[in-house]
């Protein structure tokens, strides 16, 4: 579904991502770890197009992306989302989620101007889809508070559902679980995995490990930008460069 | 508060704005009015840019200026008919508008504020010293006004005043529109947040140059408008004083809300009319005045009541909920026993 064929980013003189092959299989849940400033957020600027790669190659569903501008990339199906959501505070759940479907439609402004019949249906499209992929997160009951109103797991769960509202064939999910306690983590990792369910490929960036050791299919594992590791839950517990990277030689040695 | 909301509110205001000529004292009272309405319109095409969209556009004057001295330039010099230079002043500002627009907005935050107060003060600049043009420092008089349109003159301020409400209202319908449409979400989307917005398959320097464009349009459609209405025109009309000018309207009605821009225009020209006795020392109040006003209402008038009228939907929401759960208790209360 996705492949990247040695992926290097530098700013300046700082390698953020050296050197990175990998592949992402459809409809399964691919976990990126690895400790602070290894690259990981980076990683995913590069797939989505917010960053252009310094050198590799990054081919999804046959198409090479590597130059493609964020906003190209998404339309092809590949949808993100942030550490923090920034949503308007003002509006409800619901408007927040209305632009999400946009991509998919065409009203352009004339269709704005003469109020055309397309413009019609594809905002009655848009706010159908909103509908949707907020029942989907579970979040129905709070379409109509305020954005500013809701706890940060809810907001998770909306940074979700804009990204499912794009009609994505796969999603790359920033720390999904960051900021919230541990009873929702499992109610985030139950929709992760509906989603996969519902055949979405899902990639994600956790530090919570319970969560990615029960959830993920396959682990990458980067450290100074460079891929350590890459394996089944499993295979990555017990990989001694992992447990270098994370804890420290001597703990390793011992 | 109720029959301020939707239709029956906008039938009131445009009833208000109607029925001024009515209750004014002199042609003076309608001249502070039509100027500070057509300064309305060109401070709802700012706020179309920064209010909705989030790129703080310190050039706008200069647009305003442009489509000014289209007028002024095709009637004088060309001797066009009033219309036919009018319906250029927008069309001007709109191509001009659309080069700047592909250039600066290749920036963002602070560096678009900064490149587009320089192209505010280069339009100033080039207006002033391109004498054989535009008449530099001693600028345009003898500006034909808005010609009849059939029977209809506009000879005496009221007409005039009329004739200015009646742009306002295209001006405002047409801003209700945009910002209310999948169109205006988009460009709310890029004001929350680029990165987001691009994410969610946005094409970012589409829509801020379509943003920034008729914003443009506006602010010339609005000085032409002014060219008719004044008759004569300087190079000072591009200067920066007239775009913070708009800032303090879009601050004081709220910025980001359809009405902002009208609210902010009047209330401002109006605290100026009544301070004028003070000359000088009118700043020394009306400074205080507007810290008072950001303190105590940040989202400006219109930010203000939309906020008030938010808080007590969500309150008669919670209330339902809760109304809700009581009875479902009560059911099962009633169910056990």
């Amino acid at each position: 579904m996705l492949k990247i064929e040695s992926l290097t980013k530098q700013f300046g003189g700082l390698t953020a991502v050296r050197d990175v092959t990998v592949s992402f299989e459809k409809g399964k849940i691919n976990a990126i770890i690895g400790p602070n400033g290894a690259g990981k957020t980076t990683f995913f600027n590069l797939i989505s197009g917010m960053h252009q790669p310094t050198s590799g190659r990054i081919v999804f569903k046959g198409i090479d992306v590597t130059r493609m501008r964020a906003d190209q990339v998404a339309r092809l199906g590949v949808a993100r989302t942030f550490q923090t959501t920034h949503l308007f505070d003002k509006a409800t759940v619901f408007d927040n989620l209305i632009v999400g479907h946009r991509l998919r439609t065409k009203s352009g402004f004339w269709d704005v101007m003469f109020n055309t019949k397309r413009l019609r249906e594809e905002e009655r499209a848009c706010r159908k889809k909103a509908e949707e992929v907020l029942d989907f997160v579970g979040l129905s009951h709070a379409a109509h508070r305020l954005a500013a109103d809701i706890s940060q797991e809810e907001r998770k769960r909306v940074a979700f559902a804009l990204a499912l509202a794009t009609d994505p064939d796969i999603v790359l999910l920033d720390e999904p679980a960051g900021g919230v306690n541990p009873e929702e983590t499992v109610g985030l990792a139950e929709l992760i995995k509906k989603m996969v369910n519902h055949g979405l490929t899902v990639c994600l960036i956790e530090h919570k490990m319970d969560m990615i050791m029960g959830l993920a299919d396959k682990i990458m594992v980067l450290d100074h930008g460079e891929k350590i590791a890459e394996g089944t839950p499993a295979e990555i517990r017990s990989n001694p460069v992992v447990i270098e990277a994370y804890l420290g030689s001597e703990h390793a040695a011992a | 508060m109720k029959y301020l909301q939707g239709k029956a509110g906008w039938a009131i205001l445009l009833a208000l704005a109607l029925l001024f000529p009515l209750v004014a004292g002199n042609n003076y009272q309608l001249y502070v009015m039509s100027l500070a309405f057509i300064f309305a319109i060109a401070t709802a095409g700012m706020n179309l840019i920064t209010g909705y969209t989030g790129q703080l556009n310190l050039g706008h004057a200069g647009f305003m200026a442009i489509g000014a001295y289209t007028v002024g330039i095709l009637t004088v010099t060309y001797e066009w008919p009033f219309w036919g230079a009018f319906a250029m002043s927008g069309v001007v500002a709109g191509i001009i508008g659309f080069f700047v627009g592909i250039v600066s907005l290749r920036l963002k935050e602070h560096f678009f504020a900064i490149f587009t107060l320089c192209v505010g003060f280069i339009i100033y600049l080039i207006i002033e010293k391109w004498d054989s043009v535009t008449g530099g420092t001693v600028g345009i008089i003898g500006i034909p006004g808005p010609a009849p349109i059939g029977p209809i003159e506009f000879n005496s301020a009221v007409s005039q005043y009329y004739l200015v409400v009646f742009f306002l209202v295209v001006s405002l319908w047409l801003m209700h529109r945009i910002v209310n449409s999948l169109l205006g979400r988009t460009f709310v989307a890029i004001r929350n947040s680029d990165d987001l917005a691009q994410a969610l398959g946005i094409n970012l320097m589409r829509n801020k140059t379509l943003s920034f464009v008729l914003s443009t349009i506006y602010a010339g459609v609005a000085g032409g408008l002014y060219a008719g209405y004044v008759r004569f025109l300087g190079p000072d009309l591009a200067g920066t004083h007239y775009t913070f000018d708009m800032i303090t309207f879009l601050l004081v009605g709220g910025i980001g809300t359809l009405l902002g821009p009208v609210a902010g225009s009047l209330l401002v020209a109006w605290v100026t009319q009544y301070l004028q006795f003070l000359a000088d020392y009118r700043m020394l109040v009306f400074g205080p005045l507007l810290v008072l006003l950001v303190i105590f209402f940040p989202h400006g008038i219109v930010g203000f009541y939309y906020k008030k009228r938010m808080e007590r939907e969500m309150k008669k929401a919670a209330a339902a909920a809760q109304a809700n759960r009581a009875q479902a208790v009560n059911k099962e209360a009633g169910n056990n026993a």
